[in-house]
């Protein structure tokens, strides 16, 4: 620990490892520190022992679920879009040898008190009971509008701007109904809230192309998995990153960020033991739980908290056609609350935010129930050298997670990120 | 007709005992006395011919490092099918190394999986701390596969990667076992992200 570094990495969340790989192929010199003995921080993915540990301390695992090392339950659920910018990172930095992908068997939307699947193919739109005859022929006109637009071509605008006129404006256009208007908010668009509605058209267009475009590349869902838990991202860039060069540490309590007088960046102490290095990366919870011993200096703020619910099941979902895997969107509106959830349930994994949902479920067998805060850093880092990425929000996907590493990344190395493909190792 | 079976083979032991060396030696039969810490190619392939008709091929993992510390990651072990277990002849501290890293793949990897223990450095006989006789006891104890090796000289390379080749059970296809990762063919199922993003241009059907 006596060498110095150029970026010390606090935490081994997706983020924190994207980025410690990006800058180990960079030529960064990287040592990366977890206090846990496993990889993942909050994101990782726990057997059943450890599960059990982690929320029953006193309680060894029911016999009746089977064998420990058949679980991996993820602690914060969430599903890869095929055509979205995790996977592009995947592919660039050609981790993805050393990961095995699932397709997850379907995306589900709440409405009127049930479930039906959001179409996939066109015959399941054509029996989807989702719109009625006449819904589905305007709904057909909104998508081949979508589809059709070029942004160099005024005919295909039929006089609508994305840039300037609200989604609202486009709704109207084509007359569709409040419940379709969810449906793809919701379910295509992914958003959470309906705040959309009232803003510039662009953004929508944009995800709604993303699912769709995802969508067409397998066929049942836009969305992958992991086959052995979402654990295996964080690990799969950890590799990447020891494969350059980059150095690691589990199971290391950190005791203090060590800054100079003026505030700046130091080092990292554990223990006796202080590593020096020009620049600190980290997950919120090494910045929240090390305050004390560095005077009360506030560095992350809370602006929220997100519940997160586990739950095992001894049944497939009811209404799902026992699919082995699924997502389902409960609209804001639907249940009348600010929020919308997404379940996202696959084998034995289930999540969910809000009380409505877990009626969908059936029996439920046991259930484990998180509230985590969510933290933002107070300060950029480009003064003090100290980066702290953001905690892990409440969507169903990764695509805020790559903002983030994007974000962290031109503030850490002072331009954009560009991905390179990597170089293709000799084969013999 | 020619049948080719691929094998996930990791290879585990104490930093500087020679992993990455032998795998060198094994796979373009190179040697480099100043070798530093394995950095950049940590993923090798090589292929071993049985006989005229099977050939197997081997998906090398080494370490990158990252047992150093004591940071191998589970996915390192999953899947592995077989591993080779290495230490230092010249230094006894490394054998009692190698058992940890055994009885940590007895914990974490599939119980079938093929270990061998290869003792290198066999080229520095001479400051040998490990005698064959204790090595090749504890190998019989636990069921290993043992031998010694040297990455700089090339003895006895080869010769333990085609033994774990011809231990490895080529009846069934490995792939009905891991549930996954290479096939006789050496084909992955599932979703090949890399395949699909070269194809991608071609699907901008909605199918709403």
């Amino acid at each position: 620990m006596d060498e110095e570094y150029d970026v010390i990495v606090l935490g081994t969340g997706l983020t924190e490892c994207i980025l410690s790989g990006l800058l180990s192929v960079e030529g960064k010199k990287v040592l990366h520190m977890d206090r846990n003995d496993y990889y993942g921080g909050d994101g990782a993915s726990l057997n059943l022992t450890q599960l059990y540990r982690k929320f029953r301390s006193d309680q060894p695992p029911p016999t009746a679920l089977g064998r420990d090392r058949d679980y991996a339950v993820d602690l914060i659920p969430k599903f890869i879009i095929t055509s979205g910018e995790l996977t592009k990172i995947l592919v660039h930095t050609d981790v993805t040898r050393y990961l095995e992908f699932k397709q997850i068997a379907g995306s589900f939307v709440y409405r009127d008190g049930k479930i039906s699947k959001v179409p996939s193919t066109e015959m399941e739109a054509v029996k989807s009971p989702l719109m009625g005859l006449f819904e589905k022929r305007r709904a057909k006109k909104f998508f081949e509008f979508l589809q059709g637009w070029k942004d160099d071509d005024p005919a295909t605008h039929q006089g609508i701007d994305l840039d300037k006129d609200s989604m609202e404006t486009v709704y109207e256009k084509f007359g569709l109904e409040p419940g379709t208007q969810d449906f793809i908010g919701h379910a295509m668009a992914l958003y959470l809230d309906d705040d959309y509605i009232t803003k510039s058209a662009r953004p929508t267009y944009d995800r709604i192309i993303l699912y769709t475009s995802s969508m067409a590349r397998y066929g049942k869902s836009p969305y992958i998995y992991p086959l052995y838990g979402l654990g295996e991202l964080p690990q799969s860039f950890a590799r990447l990153s020891a494969i350059y060069g980059g150095t690691y540490m589990l199971d290391k309590p950190v005791h203090e960020i060590v800054t100079d007088q003026n505030g700046i960046f130091v080092g990292v102490r554990s223990g006796d033991e202080t590593v020096k290095a020009k620049q600190v990366i980290g997950d919120p919870s090494y910045f929240v739980a090390s305050q004390e011993a560095e005077g009360g200096k506030l560095r992350v703020l809370e602006d929220g908290k997100v519940i997160r619910a586990i739950c095992i099941l001894k049944h497939p979902i009811p209404g799902t056609d026992d699919s082995d895997s699924v997502q389902i969107i409960i609209p804001q509106n639907q249940v009348n609350r600010r929020n919308g959830t997404h379940y996202l349930i696959h084998e034995t994994i289930r999540s969910r935010k809000l009380s409505p949902g877990l009626q969908l479920l059936g029996p439920i067998f046991e259930k484990f129930v998180t509230v985590s805060p969510l933290y933002t850093s107070v300060s950029t880092g480009e003064v003090d050298n100290i980066f702290i990425t953001r905690s892990y929000d409440a969507t169903s996907h990764f695509e805020t997670v790559v903002e983030d590493v994007q974000d962290v990344w031109k503030r850490v190395m002072g331009k954009d990120l560009v991905l390179k493909k990597r170089e293709v190792e000799a084969e013999a | 007709m020619s049948k080719q079976f691929q094998f996930k083979l990791v290879l585990l032991g104490e930093s500087a005992v020679g992993k990455s060396s032998l795998v060198l030696r094994f796979v373009k039969d190179q040697f480099d006395d100043y070798r530093e810490s394995t950095i950049g190619a940590a993923f090798l392939t090589q292929t071993v011919t049985l006989d005229g008709q099977t050939t197997v091929k081997f998906e090398i993992w080494d370490t990158a490092g990252q047992e150093r510390y004591k940071s191998l990651a589970p996915m390192y072990y999953r899947n592995a099918h077989c591993a080779v277990v290495v230490y230092d002849i010249t230094q006894a501290s490394s054998l009692e190394k190698a058992r940890n890293w055994i009885r940590e793949l007895q914990r974490q990897a599939d119980p079938s999986i093929v270990i061998a223990l290869c003792g290198n450095k066999a080229d520095l006989a001479a400051r040998r701390q490990v005698t064959q006789e204790e090595a090749q006891k504890y190998a019989e104890e636990e069921g290993l596969m043992w031998s010694e090796t040297s990455a700089k000289t090339g003895e006895g390379v080869a010769d333990i990667f085609t033994a774990i080749a011809k231990k490895l059970p080529l009846t069934a296809p490995p792939s009905s076992r891991t549930g996954g990762r290479g096939g006789p063919s050496g084909a992955r199922q599932g979703v090949d992200l890399n395949r699909q993003a070269a194809s991608q241009n071609g699907g901008e059907a909605c199918n709403c």
